[in-house]
């Protein structure tokens, strides 16, 4: 047994025991899909930042930087920009005004069913887009870190754990699972950095000297000298016909603006007690997930420069590879466990929130009205949807094993920000919104974001006959849309569609609930309850 | 209207409807009934809920104004202003990356602003719901 695996499965053991423990504790709809709301505020800020730190920010971030310099670590930027969005307009009011999803802010004075089954179809677009491109990097990274275990295994594995946890255990044992990755993660990450000095004798001088002057092979095997702390390797108008710019800003709107829409993100909000404990909790996550990234600059300029990007093989591998060669065997290995646990725990945070959108959005208010017909449906609902989410992403992964995935990342993000953003905050400060607005908003914004996409050159594009198959466009044309990121568009968009639709039609009844919601939504009067024990 | 007493809606709250299963007595010993279209048209009508949410505006608007323009500032200079933000100010040290690494303290600093000034809102809002809804 290698150290990776070893270390692998004890973090695997570790997290059974406590999703052993958190089943016994669970009863109850609250504590299944909430944790009783007994969650603390350091907790919770841990288990966000647990949820969002995915693979591809700790794997694909530092790999960014490590070939591309400082353009990679703009991405680090708006990764944590994005909670100022969270804290400021979206956390307090969604805990005080919902139970369980989204889309509860939304129901409140909104036509429940229309607004319900656009809201969880949207959940299960993002965390579905966002959850396969997690699998897929898991079976990728297997392959890379321990090539005696096969990529379906693999797969399986990670797919058959992660409905363990949610399906036993509920939200309780995610976010300890969460919590877990985090601590782990923050770790790995600070001994990395700590390596990363000492190889520069602890001089800041001297290790920024280095980035500005990185010699490797690229790709055509002449050496050149780069700085790498100057901006436009990736994004610069030189190499991207112009619109690398343009490109780069609408990430920053995707993240922004995404973030808060996120639904796996948006759940957690509702494990604490009250709208001032989630604050405290997105504060603490801020600071964990601020110190992370403030972290890739030693992760990816250390590979960089200590490594060169000529001997890193794939992007995704430059932290790994850099633990190996200053911290040996067994950091390398300890690297890897913290790279699949990191995995694990995002997939379990997106599983347990598409669950929670169809037991209860689509299930419950949608299919019956808002009435439970036996005590406990809805937690079990949830719990074999979250089996069959798990199955589903366990084929579709393996199915698109050999497919680029990496833009549905970027797509699960595009999704919230022009979907799901736009209505919540139309709901939450517009008196005159409406269902048809939210309906046509989240339609607008889902439908904008998925179709540019198609037609960007992450689908789009001719490839030389010489391009790996796996490497390929899906389609062979030209690009229709330049853009990469469709946010600049499909932003304004979904808020002129939630605008435009909202003219359609009055519905006094959502005005008059207008100041229960905004009284609510401000004081906390009414909120949902931590449970008692 | 402005008199507190004037306000004060808990007695509307029916004593049958008093207890529920499980539920705490609240601190003040009132009635822990089910909330009602007269409470929130009460606190709403308040010139402290209407205050509170000026205060609310005035803080969150400015804010999040600021940040945006802040953050965006960074790849609009990144991607159109190259020449200025590779100017080295410090060692090997150039604008973009400071200009970057004061995005993160610019985030924190907001969020601990923003904490100190909610802690007041807090207040408001729990003296709203003790007077209004006796809870």
């Amino acid at each position: 047994m290698t150290p990776a695996l070893g270390m692998f499965l004890a973090f695997v053991a570790a997290t059974l025991i406590i999703t052993y423990f958190s089943a016994r504790k669970t009863s109850g709809a609250s504590s299944y899909f909430a944790a009783g709301r007994r969650i603390t505020g350091w907790q919770n800020g841990w288990a966000v930042a647990g949820d969002y730190m995915s693979a591809a920010s700790f794997l694909g971030i530092s790999g960014m930087i490590a070939f591309y310099g400082y353009d990679g670590f703009m991405y680090s930027v708006g990764w944590l920009v994005a909670y100022l969005t969270v804290l400021l307009v979206v956390a307090e009011p969604l805990r005080n005004a919902g139970k369980y999803t989204m889309a509860d802010v939304l129901a409140y004075r909104l036509s429940a069913r229309p607004v319900r089954a656009m809201a969880a179809l949207s959940t299960l677009t993002v965390s579905t887009f966002y959850m396969i491109a997690q699998m897929v990097g898991a079976g990728s990274l297997v392959k890379l870190l321990l090539p005696t275990v096969p990529f379906n295994i693999a797969i399986v594995g990670v797919g058959v754990l992660m409905i363990i946890y949610v399906v036993f255990g509920g939200m309780l044992a995610t976010t300890w699972v969460q919590i877990i990755k985090a601590v782990l993660l923050m770790s790995g990450s600070i001994f990395l950095s700590v390596l990363v000095m000492k190889h520069f004798h602890y001089s800041f001088t001297e290790f920024f000297e280095a980035i500005s002057h990185v010699t490797y092979k690229d790709k055509s095997g002449v050496e050149v000298t780069k700085d790498f702390l100057a901006p436009g390797l990736k994004y610069g108008a030189a190499v991207t016909k112009g619109y690398g710019p343009l490109d780069l800003i609408s990430l920053g709107l995707a993240l922004v603006f995404g973030t808060a829409g996120l639904p796996h993100v948006l759940v957690r909000f509702y494990t604490v007690p009250d709208a001032k404990t989630a604050r405290a909790s997105v504060v603490w996550a801020m600071v964990i997930i601020g110190l992370f990234y403030i972290m890739t600059t030693f992760l990816g300029f250390g590979a960089a420069t200590i490594l060169t990007p000529s001997a890193i093989p794939n992007d995704n591998m430059s932290a790994p590879l850099l633990a190996k060669a200053l911290g040996g065997e067994i950091f390398f290995a300890f690297i890897c466990a913290v790279a699949f646990a990191t995995i694990l725990a995002v997939v379990a945070g997106l599983t347990i929130s598409a669950s929670t959108s169809f037991a209860h959005d689509f299930y419950t208010n949608v299919l019956h009205h808002g009435k439970e017909h036996r005590p406990g449906q809805e937690v079990k609902v949830a719990r074999i949807t979250a089996f069959v989410v798990g199955a589903v992403a366990i084929v579709l992964a393996i199915q698109l094993a050999s497919v680029n995935v990496a833009f549905l990342v970027a797509l699960a993000f595009a999704v919230a920000a022009s979907a799901n953003l736009p209505v919540i905050v139309l709901s939450l400060f517009w008196k005159r919104f409406n269902t048809s607005g939210a309906v046509i908003g989240l339609g607008v914004g889902l439908i904008s974001s998925i179709g540019l996409i198609i037609i960007s050159p992450s689908i789009m594009g001719i490839d030389a006959a010489t391009v790996d198959i796996a490497k390929r466009h899906l389609i062979q044309h030209d690009a229709i849309f330049p853009l990469t990121n469709p946010g600049i568009i499909s932003i304004p968009l979904g808020f002129l569609g939630a605008f435009l639709g909202t003219l359609l039609t009055r519905e006094p009844s959502a005005e008059a609930l207008f100041t229960e919601l905004t009284v609510r939504a401000n004081t906390g009067l009414g909120a949902e309850k931590a449970s008692e024990h | 209207m402005s008199s507190p007493n004037a306000n004060d809606v808990t007695p509307i709250v029916s004593a049958a409807a008093s207890v529920s299963p499980g539920g705490n007595q609240s601190a003040a010993n009132l009635p822990d009934g089910p909330i009602n279209a007269a409470h929130w048209d009460a606190i709403a009508a308040s010139a402290e809920f209407k205050a509170l949410l000026r205060a609310k505006v005035r803080f969150i608007v400015p804010a999040t104004i600021f940040f945006v323009v802040y953050y965006f500032a960074l790849p609009y200079l990144v991607g159109y202003q190259p020449q200025l933000m590779e100017k080295k100010v410090w060692g090997s040290i150039n604008i973009a990356y400071l200009f970057a690494l004061s995005q993160f303290f610019m985030a924190w600093g907001i969020a601990l602003l923003y904490v100190f000034v909610a802690a007041g809102w807090d207040r408001t809002a729990a003296e709203l719901i003790r007077r209004f809804a006796g809870r």
